[in-house]
């Protein structure tokens, strides 16, 4: 009896893992790493994250888990509340329509697929941003953020990818 | 009874089934009534965002200090490198300063008489914090900053931050242990500043860009590259001569200001306390 309450634990731990190692991916982006010259802009891990569970695990990256990975994400960046929120779901429903064509594609079509996914979610931000604050906004820090999430998917899809096969099951 | 219990689980089952459909529409429709939430500016809204920074801020604290040795290492290594060219540039910029001091002691001086004459009212007691700067990541459309100073440190809402150099932002945001500076490149930050030799008076908008533009001044002014910006103290928040920064280019439809501050790399930030009794016009956060 007693190593069956263990065993649950266990489980619940492990498929809690998607959405607790996305909060702490947040925060490690939000370290004062990068080099000293280096401009304020880091990837958005939460994008990668919610892809890349979204096609694989999609029961371990549920609705809300996405909304409340956007508002911790929204709460910590200090610009506004619900934005990036909207998003991330957006990005997950989105997604969903298309995890056939990914689950079985080379990791190239993959990356090429999430390329679109980041020029759709940047771009809906950057519209959002300008409306909400009716006025015109630089759309550059946003296209920079997307490039550099882009590079980060094929390292992070990587460590997922083992996450998910060591500790997933 | 068991009719019961069967007909509450034969309702359940399609509303949950319902709720599991509709779990996108309610969960996005949360998410834009936050954002309007938001840009009404709501108190409730400013306190959740505080818990949140303030309950993720020591950790961020505690996880950069190791990584800021690592740089200063490195920095110093760097500056190691370039010592004797350094060496020969200072001595030269000293000599250039202990003329500058003299002037600045005589003029000193001389105010401090002229005040003494015209019994001008003094500013109030000027107190500061130092606070570390814990995170400048926010997102792409955010220029804003956290550091690991707050309420209990005498933070409140409107401060000025500054570095040695000039100022950076204020305080947009104060939680217990941790508060929000708004960088003035921010496209909500808006400054009272005079501008150049004529002080005119201007406001210094920041619009998301390295360079925040000047707003609101008189036509016909001329303003020229070079120009000092500083702050105006009129509003009564902040002091009046903060250094800002300086005019960088003068176009028919913008001017640009170049901060004094390079704003990607900062530490450690001043926050200016500026006592004004009776004169505070911006309302406390939390009543």
């Amino acid at each position: 009896m007693k190593s069956t309450v263990w065993q649950r634990l266990d489980l619940v731990a492990r498929n809690l893992l998607p959405v607790s190692f996305t909060i702490l991916l947040i925060m490690i982006g939000m370290l004062p790493i990068r080099p000293p010259d280096a401009s304020a802009i880091v990837p958005s891990m939460a994008l990668i994250a919610v892809f890349f569970w979204t096609i694989y695990r999609p029961d371990l990256m549920p609705e809300w888990a996405v909304f409340l990975i956007g508002l911790f994400q929204d709460l910590m960046a200090g610009g506004l509340v619900g934005l990036g929120t909207l998003v991330l779901l957006l990005v997950q429903q989105v997604v969903k329509t298309q995890r056939r064509t990914c689950i079985n594609a080379p990791f190239l079509l993959c990356w090429a697929i999430f390329a679109l996914v980041v020029v759709g979610a940047q771009s809906v931000a950057w519209l959002l941003t300008c409306g909400l604050h009716l006025r015109l906004v630089s759309p550059m820090p946003g296209v920079f953020e997307g490039l550099l999430t882009l590079a980060f998917f094929p390292p992070l899809a990587w460590i997922f990818a083992r996450m998910q096969r060591l500790l997933l099951r | 009874m068991k009719d019961r219990t069967f007909s509450v689980l034969r309702l359940a089952r399609p509303l949950r089934a319902w709720l599991q459909r509709f779990a996108f529409l309610s969960l996005a429709g949360a998410a834009i009534g936050l954002m309007l939430l938001a840009r009404t500016d709501s108190a409730v809204l400013d306190s959740a965002r505080m818990a949140v920074v303030d309950a993720v801020a020591p950790i961020l604290d505690l996880a950069s200090r190791p990584i800021a040795t690592v740089r200063d290492t490195i920095q110093g290594a760097k500056e190691m490198a370039a010592l004797k060219a350094d060496n020969a540039e200072l001595q030269a910029r000293n000599q250039r300063l202990m003329h500058w001091q003299m002037a600045a002691r005589r003029l000193e001086a001389e105010n401090l008489a002229l005040r003494e004459l015209l019994q001008l009212v003094p500013d109030g007691p000027e107190t500061s914090v130092t606070a570390r700067v814990v995170t400048d990541a926010g997102g792409p459309f955010v220029r804003s900053l956290v550091v690991n100073a707050g309420e209990r440190d005498g933070l409140r809402r409107g401060q000025a931050a500054l570095t040695g150099v000039g100022m950076v932002g204020r305080v947009a945001n104060v939680g217990l242990r941790s508060a929000r500076v708004l960088l003035i490149t921010d496209m909500n930050s808006r400054v009272p500043v005079v501008v150049g030799p004529q002080r005119e008076r201007a406001v210094l908008a920041g619009n998301n860009s390295d360079r925040p533009r000047i707003e609101f001044l008189r036509p016909r002014v001329q303003v020229n590259p070079g120009d000092r910006v500083v702050t105006s103290g009129h509003g009564g928040v902040l002091p009046p001569g903060l250094p800002v920064g300086q005019v960088e280019t003068v176009e028919k439809t913008a001017i640009e200001v170049e901060p004094f501050v390079d704003l990607h790399r900062l530490e450690f930030l001043r926050i200016v306390d500026h006592e004004m009794p009776g004169l505070l016009l911006v309302p406390e956060a939390d009543g």
